[in-house]
């Protein structure tokens, strides 16, 4: 982090964790659950009878939004606090 | 007791609630009416926007699409979920820092412009109204069941209930009745894929047991499932057996469209600050994943259990046959959305896929002539779901309830978001404004009570299963809304004319794309071409094109923009405001 505070920081700084997050997102969802999954299938892995892709599909997926919108939110708080731009 | 007086008593009791709660947080003022005075928490938030989300798409017929289809509508799943990734990243706190009560009313305000606020109006009502449809279609599977009703008078019910509690309560008997809903609806979607995860797997935690071992024959639960299908010659149900390229849109349509909903976005408006807009989305997302975790694991064991109650001796051996039918076969072919037809004359039901070539041969040597079980209906398979396992008659009556709550929740949540664009965004900012607030509530309920009527005569005819209806008005929201919303806060530059060209690109687009495969208007045998696989334009469903619709409202508003120049400067510094959490309105205090 820089000693940058102005707005146009804070939304870069924004813009950045999105991206990541979107990445995240994008892969356990259209990449290890659809594009992947032939991929994925190759490895001597499996999961209740199943290719990793397939859970991916019917769970996997599910559980990592939760995991992403919630890390996004303590993540905002904090760099809320830090540009000092939260709400009072 | 029997089971048409359980139904009544459970399904009763729950509706006594509802309006019970509307009646007691009777709304006074309009900003309580819309946005329940911005005073609601983020857990309570979450829950009422789960129970407004799920509706008799996501309780009635999503297991049933995945149960017949398998891998390939996990379209549905993630679909439905990973929209609220985009909700909470792109576009939730922002629009709550706006601070205004509608989404017509921030298109119209950040594009400085009354045509882009009707255009928003019209992108609502088509994508609303396509969604209750879905919805009055569900109900009306529920009611002409657990009422031993037709159809018609099923759907009257309906519209009666939700013109009751959405009407006198608003938003505020909203947020707790659906409160109050989502408790009914998640109990009764869990109870029943417990017992059945437990029969089949030993396991209590569905989620869990879709993964572990069929104590029966000792294998994993879906390699069975895929072992005892290929035996009938369907596909397996693990495999990917449609196009990939179509999957990736659906799935990609499907998540756009939930960020755009005008209905689940106005609940980020009630939240008391910026901070809770992303909390109140990843709360919501909680409740909803309660559901869908469950969802494909009742999908899967239905299936299972269908084919093991028809073949109960293996699949090699003989079916069972019409006099040995279980009860609940009977019960459901009194509707019509399940029907039997014993074309080799053998007394036995014959069920397997007749539209395989390969297993033509040894469906001869069988002596089938047809797959027996000629209708069946993909709704009717949660609320058959507890029949089917066997259980106890109040757990058939509790998934009644849980249907009806999910597709009332959902139709009162779509009904509020019609009334406010027309009585707030078309006459009170557009056509008349000098109406005083009384006169813009009791028009907000006259809207109500004119799209209840049209939803209902909509629903007597749906255009497919209640999921794919409602998938219908995801790519609608995809094409129109959500790219008009993410550019007004995430672009300085896009301007009104980018925003409108945007829009009505997006929506005649996706529009013509429907109505050619579905139908002018839904209206049956006026489309131009049969929906089947092999007229789709490069394999891309009219359920997935809204993906595609997105593309082209986002290059069509890009290129105008760069056509046209700046919006003025006071704009560029609103949204400059909108990016930063501090100076929001607090709660409105009335």
């Amino acid at each position: 982090m820089t000693n940058d505070r102005t707005a146009s920081a804070y939304w870069k700084a924004n813009i950045r964790i999105i991206l990541i997050c979107l990445v995240i997102w994008a892969i356990a969802s259209f990449g290890f659950a659809i594009l992947f999954r032939p991929m994925l299938a190759e490895l001597p892995l499996t999961f209740g009878g199943v290719d990793l892709g397939f859970w991916f599909a019917q769970q996997g997926s599910i559980l990592v939004f939760i995991g992403l919108i919630f890390y996004y939110t303590w993540y905002m708080n904090r760099l809320d606090k830090e540009f000092d731009v939260d709400e009072k | 007791m029997d089971q048409f007086t359980l139904n009544l008593i459970v399904v009763g009791a729950s509706f006594a609630l509802y309006i019970g709660i509307a009646i007691w947080a009777r709304a006074g003022t309009t900003s309580d009416f819309y946005t329940a005075s911005r005073g609601v928490n983020p857990i309570v938030n979450g829950a009422a926007t789960a129970a407004d989300w799920m509706s008799a798409a996501s309780f009635i017929s999503m297991a049933g699409l995945i149960a017949f289809v398998g891998y390939g509508n996990s379209s549905f799943l993630m679909g439905w979920t990973g929209g609220y990734v985009l909700l909470a990243l792109l576009l939730a706190p922002y629009l709550r820092k706006f601070g205004r009560f509608t989404v017509p009313e921030f298109i119209g305000d950040r594009f400085y412009s009354q045509s882009a606020r009707i255009v928003a109006v019209i992108c609502l009502l088509t994508i609303s109204i396509t969604y209750v449809i879905g919805q009055m279609a569900g109900a009306g599977v529920a009611f002409s069941r657990f009422l031993e009703v037709d159809n018609t008078t099923g759907l009257l019910i309906a519209s009666g209930v939700v013109f009751m509690y959405a009407v006198m309560g608003g938003m505020k008997g909203i947020t707790y009745t659906q409160l109050a809903q989502y408790c009914v609806l998640i109990t009764a979607y869990t109870i029943p894929a417990v017992f059945i995860s437990i029969q089949l797997t030993g396991n209590p935690i569905p989620p869990l047991g879709l993964f572990s071992t069929h104590a029966e024959s000792g294998l994993p639960l879906l390699t069975k499932l895929d072992q005892v299908l290929v035996e009938l010659g369907f596909h397996d149900y693990t495999g990917l057996h449609s196009s990939m390229l179509n999957m990736f849109l659906f799935t990609m349509s499907l998540m756009i469209g939930t960020a755009g909903l005008p209905h689940v976005i106005i609940r980020f408006f009630t939240v008391p600050k910026v901070s809770d807009a992303r909390k109140s989305a990843g709360w919501a997302l909680v409740f909803i994943a309660l559901l869908y975790l469950t969802a494909p694991a009742v999908g899967a064991m239905a299936r299972l259990n269908i084919v093991t109650t028809i073949f109960p001796n293996g699949t090699a051996e003989q079916p069972i046959e019409y006099s040995a039918r279980p009860d609940w076969m009977e019960t459901w072919a009194q509707t019509g959305l399940l029907a039997f037809e014993d074309k080799n004359g053998d007394g036995r039901i014959q069920y397997y896929n007749d539209d395989s070539e390969e297993f033509a041969a040894t469906a001869a040597e069988r002596g089938w002539e047809g797959n027996e079980i000629v209708t069946f209906n993909r709704d009717i398979l949660v609320l058959a779901n507890p029949e089917i396992a066997q259980l106890p008659g109040w757990v058939i009556a509790l998934i009644a309830a849980g249907g009806l709550a999910a597709a009332l929740s959902t139709a009162a949540g779509l009904l509020l978001a019609i009334s406010s664009a027309i009585s707030h965004d078309l006459l009170k900012s557009v056509l008349m404004p000098g109406i005083t607030d009384k006169q813009e509530l009791r028009a907000a309920r006259i809207s109500m009570a004119f799209a209840i009527a049209v939803a209902t005569i909509l629903g007597l005819n749906p255009p497919g299963f209640a999921a794919q209806v409602v998938a219908l008005a995801f790519g609608l929201a995809a094409a129109t809304l959500f790219p008009a919303l993410m550019m007004g806060i995430f672009s300085k530059k896009m301007n009104q004319k980018g925003a409108i060209v945007g829009m009505l690109a997006g929506l005649t687009l996706t529009l013509l794309y429907i109505f050619t495969y579905l139908g002018w208007f839904f209206i049956p045998d006026t489309n131009m071409l049969a929906n089947t696989p092999d007229n789709w334009l490069f394999g891309i469903s009219p359920l997935s094109i809204g993906a595609i619709g997105a593309i082209v409202n986002f290059t069509a508003a890009y290129i105008t923009m760069k056509l046209t120049g700046e919006p003025p400067a006071h704009i560029q510094e609103l949204v400059e405001s909108i990016r930063v959490p501090r100076g929001a309105e607090g709660a409105v205090d009335h």
